[in-house]
């Protein structure tokens, strides 16, 4: 529940243009270019991408979610006038669309690998923005505490390349049956 | 010359796999993924290439635009099979199964089948060769040497007959292939095994085992039977059989569980529902099949973008698998049993010629009996054999049949009894390949190695025997054809790069005019000899016939009656030549007549 909070909280943030919770900014050297296709041959010669514009990913990942989820669909009718059997009832696909995009597209590994709710000793030297302290904090390093949530970083983006003059806000065409 | 390439180019899905040689020894065959359009204007590399096209009207070109071309006539892959299943009219599916349908005009542009005027059409050839034309094209996108001047391993199903393989090679060379060499995707999958298994394999097989390899795709069932046999204190393997080309696989088992879903739903459902159905009846089959549940709930989501108010729900339980796929698809049958084969009506219905008895089991019942020989061991192909319930079930529908009727075990079983493993179970033992998505493509390319010296080759030659029909000198008898004689002009098992002479048989051309003979084939026939002549042509079917024209020339005028030889020639590449070779030398190729 608490992961399907976060990646909700994630993904307004991302819609309302807010920067995202902490424990899931990538690193900075994070590369933000699609993977080269082939896993082996000689170095590819690939075409620097189309410059970056901010927009254009938050749109495209959207599109993905609507797509594999039927995320927006889902966030746009409202749930209270059903039961919990039909809510579960779509949520078994939704999730499972929702997940095969952030696992093919933005794989995500914990920042620290350790069992949650068991003592972790946060050493010297650590970096705030992988590592968040709560509670009592006092004193110097190395802290020893519990680790009550083990964390997501980006393991890597890669997303798909986008044609040229694709209108991306266009998240879901409109389907008419002829 | 640095890679060696094979390609699948199967019937729903294309793959590719390729050998860096530079690697020397310690070269290992790596999977090529196919950047493709996976939805409009988004392009992204896949391990499979969905060899669907999609003819995208004017208006949708930009939408289909590929980094390598901005605005392609048709669309491959991934968005194709998706958009092409919401307008059928415009997707053309199953180009391979098209491509060896004698009942068509192969060269002509009939597809999509049954299409409307206002749909551009293409042959069966056009859309094998842009689905190739696809993967050249990705491949040059990364950056890697044309596959113009590589070395292509391109696999084609066993049951193929010469003129399949001439038309795949006409479409790999349309699509700028030009070092092609054609590999029975069977034999692919074999090698694959082979590479996967290394030295052990010898270990795992002996002298005398007979390996069916089962390959069940999205559309095709392929049989063919491997046999182990020793020269010179080694094994060698031979390939011994190969099976007919069967019109069905898993999607057809998953188009059963979404009608048997559909009825329990009990509402009637709109195309876009049904096809919905069918991906989220496929899902649950694979999950149950794997093992991994044994009731899953299944849910067509709404439609409109209401989407929980819309949605249906219905569940796929262990049972209803094992009803309908396992029981419907692998029934257990005798050894004895044969498929039923769809009543003949008065008008053929024109199009893909899909088998009409969906057991697989009897399928491979009729095929072990037609080459008395019975499997000792199997290898599993395609991404149905994925489902290992399925996997167990066929295993034991084989062992059944070892029982000889007296009760005890047949030759087969006798012999694994004497080499002291009598308290195995009886049946074929199952070979471990690897990915059965991308065995083929795999061993594809692990065989190009193979031709450079490294590795066991299987040793084959053509899969059938093909005739000339002659028709037999009688007088004419009104509403009553001469009886046709058939003239074996290749046996069985000739190899590549062999050529041989049809002795003493003459035939006469007429110069200036088209020549026509009729070209036959037989799988099963394999004793034949080049020359004989077979009156009972119960076993050898008919295939495209077989024309050519001697041209006018100063000594041969028009009209003139000039006698030949025929002269056949299996090239490396894997087609099939035969020529007219007139006394002073002159020869003439006879082309396939593939227009009906």
């Amino acid at each position: 529940m608490r992961r399907f909070s976060l990646a909700f909280r994630c993904f307004f943030r991302v819609l309302l243009g807010k920067p995202l919770p902490t424990e899931l900014l990538p690193r900075p050297e994070t590369p933000a270019l699609p993977e080269p296709p082939p896993p082996r041959p000689a170095p590819a010669a690939k075409p620097a991408p189309a410059k970056a514009d901010p927009t254009a990913g938050a749109l495209l990942l959207l599109g993905l979610f609507q797509r594999e989820g039927r995320l927006v669909d889902f966030l746009h009718e409202s749930i209270d006038g059903y039961d919990d059997a039909a809510i579960g009832a779509a949520v078994r696909d939704v999730h499972k669309g929702l997940k095969k995009v952030l696992a093919d597209h933005v794989p995500l590994a914990p920042v620290v690998e350790a069992e949650e709710n068991e003592p972790y000793t946060v050493d010297a030297g650590f970096d705030p923005q992988r590592i968040r302290l709560t509670g009592n904090v006092a004193g110097r390093p190395p802290f020893k505490g519990t680790l009550r949530h083990h964390g997501w970083r980006a393991a890597k983006v890669a997303l798909p390349d986008i044609a040229a003059g694709l209108d991306l806000a266009v998240v879901a065409p409109a389907e008419v049956e002829v | 010359m640095r890679y060696i390439v094979g390609i699948d180019l199967g019937t729903t899905n294309t793959a590719v796999a390729y050998l860096d040689t530079t690697e020397g020894d310690a070269a290992r065959v790596a999977p090529f993924p196919i950047p493709q359009m996976v939805a409009p204007g988004l392009v992204e590399p896949r391990p499979t290439l969905p060899s669907f096209l999609y003819l995208a009207p004017d208006a949708e070109r930009p939408g289909v635009a590929l980094p390598w071309d901005p605005a392609p006539a048709a669309s491959v892959g991934e968005h194709a099979r998706a958009r092409g299943a919401e307008v059928p009219a415009r997707l053309v599916a199953s180009a391979k199964s098209w491509l060896c349908n004698p009942a068509v005009d192969r060269q002509g542009a009939i597809l999509p089948f049954g299409a409307g005027d206002d749909v551009p059409r293409i042959s069966p050839v056009d859309a094998s060769a842009r689905i190739l034309a696809h993967v050249a094209a990705a491949w040059a996108h990364a950056g890697l040497p044309p596959l113009a001047g590589e070395d292509v391993f391109l696999t084609v199903p066993a049951s193929f007959d010469a003129v399949g393989r001439e038309l795949t090679v006409e479409a790999a060379r349309r699509a700028g292939l030009l070092r092609v060499t054609l590999l029975e995707e069977p034999q692919a999958a074999f090698y694959s095994y082979l590479a996967h298994a290394g030295d052990a394999w010898r270990t795992q097989l002996s002298v005398g085992d007979v390996v069916l390899v089962c390959d069940i795709g999205g559309g095709t069932t392929d049989f063919t039977l491997i046999a182990v046999g020793e020269k010179d204190g080694d094994l060698v393997l031979d390939r011994v059989a190969v099976g007919d080309h069967i019109l069905l696989g898993g999607d057809n088992m998953d188009l059963a569980l979404s009608y048997a879903l559909a009825q329990k739903i009990g509402q009637k459902l709109d195309a876009w529902q049904q096809r919905s159905l069918v991906h989220a009846a496929r899902a649950a089959k694979e999950q149950i099949l794997a093992g991994a549940a044994d009731r899953l709930p299944v849910a067509i989501l709404g439609r409109g973008s209401r989407l929980i108010g819309g949605t249906l729900k219905t569940e796929l339980s262990r049972d209803e698998v094992e009803r309908l796929l396992i029981d419907g698809f692998f029934p257990m049958t005798g050894a004895g049993d044969r498929p039923q084969r769809g009543r003949k009506t008065g008008i053929l219905e024109l199009g893909l010629p899909y088998a009409s008895d969906a057991a697989v089991t009897r399928h491979l019942a009729e095929f072990v009996a037609r080459h008395g020989r019975r499997p000792t061991a199997v290898l599993y192909n395609g991404g149905v054999m994925k489902g290992t319930a399925l996997r167990r079930r066929l295993h034991d529908a084989i062992a059944a049949w070892d029982v000889a009727p007296g009760g005890g075990p047949s030759g087969s079983a006798r012999r694994r009894q004497s080499a002291g493993e009598g308290s195995q179970p009886p049946g074929p033992k199952e070979l471990v390949g690897t990915d059965l998505d991308l065995a083929v493509a795999h061993g594809a390319a692990y065989y190009g190695g193979v031709r450079r010296g490294r590795g066991v080759r299987i040793r084959g030659g053509v899969a059938r025997s093909y005739y000339i029909g002659v028709e037999t000198a009688m007088p004419a008898v009104p509403g009553m054809p001469p009886p046709l004689k058939a003239v074996c002009v290749v046996p069985f098992g000739m190899e590549e790069g062999t050529e041989a002479d049809l002795p003493a048989q003459d035939f006469g051309l007429v110069v200036g005019e088209p020549a026509e003979f009729r070209f036959l084939g037989s799988s099963v026939r394999k004793a034949d000899r080049i020359g004989d002549v077979i009156d009972d042509l119960d076993d050898i079917d008919e295939l495209a016939p077989l024309e050519t024209t001697l041209p006018v020339a100063e000594d041969a005028a028009a009209g003139t009656v000039v006698p030949v030889r025929l002269h056949s020639h299996v090239t490396p590449v894997g087609t099939l030549e035969l020529w007219c070779v007139a006394a002073g030398g002159k020869r003439w190729k006879l082309e396939f007549h593939v227009r009906t």
